[in-house]
């Protein structure tokens, strides 16, 4: 039986995106700034693509700007703003619990671009501290950047709560989340919340790899940074992903469609397989589990059991599945949130997440648990001494 | 300047008596794998006791001497300008092109050593010598001769047709590959194995590896690295078997039977057994290990015999005496550092014990090792057999 639970690394693509791709490649490949037919045909799926967007987040079309994925898009909206805003100030403010995409951008922006950043500390359920928010807010502020659920442990962050922080404190500091874990899980309205500038990925979601946008609120000031052609009105040049984008814009479209059934779905799953965990001595489960968590995210820490072995292991049963979280598995570096919500020492190097999709099954989370329940206590049987 | 053929030129084969002509098929056939993927037709012949390599239309020059360089055997690449015979003022005029585009600085000290094998030709090798330096020092002034320690030597040989060079390009040096039978590498994902394989290669032994993972305390991006590696000293060893042996139940027995500080060097014992057995099989006959005396606590003296003990085959240890720097600069140079030290962990270092013997008693080991009879011939025979088999290259 081979069982992914690695759905927050990435996604298995819809048959029917990588159909409707295939066609556009093979077919419809003309570069939508053309003038000719096959121009306009594939400006079409663009336009498309973006309408689908919209419709989902209650924006505009044009407010809709397509990357090359999740960090481009991150990149975009605080370089892109930060330099935009400069005269107004130089301070910036997120949490400790970023991806490296936004945590990595900020530093640049501190050592190279003179920027100021407050990295907002979490509690022990991962969400950030918002009496830490309002004490960091100041003068100079002009962009906060908060993700929308955190990757490693799922915690779902309070942004409704900071957006009205941050804009009762001065409407004109602009509001980015990176949605990349929410986005296809949530029902987000930018708008209606107050957020400025939002990010999605495309294979979280089922659809391709290399394939993102960026939600940019019609009056925010962003730069472009990177430079070209002038295409999607100079804010991103390069000629458009066209199969990507159409690609994603269909991905979008189908998971929204009947969210709530799925969503209730993985939670009532979520609940059946932390109630299974549970059986195993010495384990535990990081952050929340109530509906403050995402819907398919599980961080299980098992003591005495290095994450990479528990997870060879697991892949030998055809179980995939993630240490901390995949991004930064390269580099066997401790897991910065799992410090950040204070977790115990003996989890830090032996916490493995499970995360779902809409497409696991009972079946499939029946196997997994009877797989721990035999290599756990194999695996600790032999630890390193 | 372009250049039509190489010259090849191999020290130590050339005095190997009557095995020579093997010694030189081995080496032709080396320089054919060497080539296989550059860009262009080779053709690898060998002609008068001197091997060959004529380039057909196209080719990459660097590329090409690039892949020269790694084949083993090789003392020095020669390009070489090969010229139609059209009488001798065609020549003298060759000549002066090739001198004034290949040295364009003109203040040299050289010296023509010509060779007239094709009898049939005019001038001697004497007389082609003189009238060819007169041509040189006439075109270019500031050039001098010098018969004894020249700054270029011109090599006109004529035979057929004229072969023009100048230039050495220095070669790997040792002996072609296939040529001193076969041995089995250790192979783990460190720095000194691949390079032990490589000097051992670089003796024209031809190489067999087997590496040893422990799944799941191993990755298989481990042994991934572990492929990359027999890769890339495939580039001078030619084409390697690589035997893929899980070892996770033999070091988890063990581990649970055995003093755990004697835990390394008892499963160092039972990885030359196994590796010995797939030697003996394939007919290697001798073992590689990229030990370095005292770099751990395994390589010690004490360990070493320990270790040592088990086999009947030969151990080969070629980088015995080197530190670590030194073998660092090999593995650069040969370009195994880079996947050498990516970060996985290999089933060596899993279980480690925080204070391991340095100092093994055999005796104290083998006393060890009784608690294992119960189960471990069963436990290696497991191992052998469901051993995984590639061929690398």
């Amino acid at each position: 039986m081979e069982v992914y639970l690695d759905n927050s690394a990435t996604t298995k693509c819809y048959t029917q995106v990588g159909d409707l791709m295939y066609k556009i490649m093979c077919q419809d490949y003309g570069n939508p700034s053309s003038m000719h037919r096959k121009g306009v045909v594939a400006e079409r799926y663009i336009k498309d693509a973006k309408e689908n967007i919209a419709k989902i987040l209650k924006v505009d079309a044009k407010e809709i700007f397509f990357t090359s994925g999740g960090t481009e898009s991150d990149n975009l909206a605080l370089i892109g703003t930060a330099r935009a805003n400069k005269r107004k100030g130089k301070h910036l403010i997120t949490t400790s619990i970023e991806h490296p995409a936004i945590l990595n951008t900020m530093r640049y922006l501190e050592e190279s671009e003179g920027f100021n950043v407050t990295y907002l500390p979490v509690d022990s359920k991962g969400r950030v501290k918002l009496e830490t928010l309002k004490e960091a807010l100041s003068e100079e502020t002009i962009l906060v950047s908060i993700m929308y659920v955190n990757n490693e442990v799922g915690a779902v962050q309070p942004i409704e709560e900071a957006v009205r922080l941050v804009k009762q404190y001065n409407p004109d500091i602009l509001f980015h989340t990176d949605a990349v874990q929410g986005f296809g899980k949530y029902k987000i309205h930018p708008k209606r919340v107050g957020i400025d500038l939002l990010t999605a990925s495309g294979h979280k979601i089922h659809g391709p790899k290399g394939t993102g946008f960026l939600y940019v609120g019609e009056k925010v000031k962003i730069q472009p940074i990177i430079f070209g052609g002038e295409q999607q009105k100079n804010i991103r040049s390069g000629t458009e992903n066209v199969p990507g984008i159409a690609g994603l814009g269909l991905a979008a479209k189908m998971i929204y469609q009947d969210l709530e059934i799925k969503t209730a779905l993985m939670r009532e799953l979520k609940e059946y397989f932390l109630n299974g965990i549970l059986q195993i001595e010495n384990t535990t489960v990081h952050g929340e589990t109530d509906e403050n968590s995402a819907p398919h995210i599980i961080s299980v820490g098992f003591s005495g059991i290095r994450s990479e072995v528990l997870l060879h292991a697991l892949e030998e049963k055809g179980i995939y599945v993630s240490s901390g979280s995949a991004c930064a598995s390269n580099h066997p570096a401790i897991s910065g949130v799992l410090k950040g919500i204070g977790a115990a020492k003996e989890y830090l190097d032996a916490t493995i997440r499970f995360s779902m999709s809409e497409f696991t099954t009972k079946e499939e989370i029946d196997y997994t648990l009877e797989t721990l329940y035999n290599c756990v206590p194999m695996l600790r049987r032999f630890t390193r001494r | 300047m372009k250049f039509h053929s190489f010259l090849i030129k191999y020290g130590e084969i050339g005095i190997k008596g009557k095995n020579r002509y093997l010694f030189e098929d081995a080496l032709v056939r080396q320089i054919r794998f060497a080539l296989k993927d550059a860009e262009g037709e080779f053709h690898v012949h060998k002609a008068q006791g001197r091997v060959y390599v004529d380039c057909e239309g196209e080719y990459d020059y660097e590329e090409t001497v690039e892949c020269l360089k790694t084949v083993f055997g090789i003392v020095g690449i020669c390009p070489v300008v090969r010229l139609q015979d059209e009488g001798i003022e065609k020549l003298k005029k060759d000549v002066e092109e090739y001198i004034g585009a290949m040295y364009p600085e003109q203040n040299q000290t050289f010296k023509v050593e010509a060779r007239r094998s094709k009898k049939s030709y005019p001038l001697n090798s004497m007389e082609l010598n003189c009238e060819l330096g007169g041509v040189i020092l006439d075109a270019y002034p500031n050039m001098t001769v010098d018969v004894h320690h020249p700054q270029i030597r011109l090599n006109v040989e004529v035979r057929e047709e004229i072969y023009l060079y100048s230039e050495i390009i220095k070669g790997p040096g040792g002996m072609p590959v296939g040529t001193n039978g076969s041995a089995m590498l250790l192979l783990s994902g460190g720095i000194d194995s691949p390079v032990a394989g490589y000097m051992i290669a670089k003796r024209g032994v031809t190489l067999e590896a087997t590496y040893f993972h422990a799944p799941p305390y191993t990755s298989e991006r481990a042994k991934e690295k572990v492929v990359d590696l027999a890769r890339l000293v495939s580039k001078y060893a030619g084409p390697i078997k690589l035997n893929v042996v899980n070892f996770t139940d033999i070091q988890l027995y063990i581990y649970e039977k055995c003093p755990h500080d004697e835990l390394t060097i008892i499963m160092r014992r039972y990885m030359m057994k196994i590796a010995e057995h797939f030697a003996k099989k394939s007919g290697c006959l001798g073992l590689i290990t990229g030990e370095s005396i005292g770099q751990v606590a395994s390589q010690t003296m004490q360990s070493l015999a320990a270790t040592n003990a088990v086999c009947t085959l030969p151990v080969y240890r070629p980088l015995i005496g080197f530190d670590k720097t030194e073998i660092v600069d090999i593995s650069e140079k040969i370009n195994t550092y880079e996947t050498s030290i990516q970060p996985y962990e290999d089933c060596c270092t899993i279980f480690v014990a925080k204070h391991p013997v340095t100092k093994p008693n055999i005796e104290r080991i083998e006393r060890s090792e009784r608690n294992l009879e119960e189960k471990i011939d069963e436990l290696m025979q497991a191992a052998i057999d469901t051993v995984e088999t590639m061929m690398i290259s």
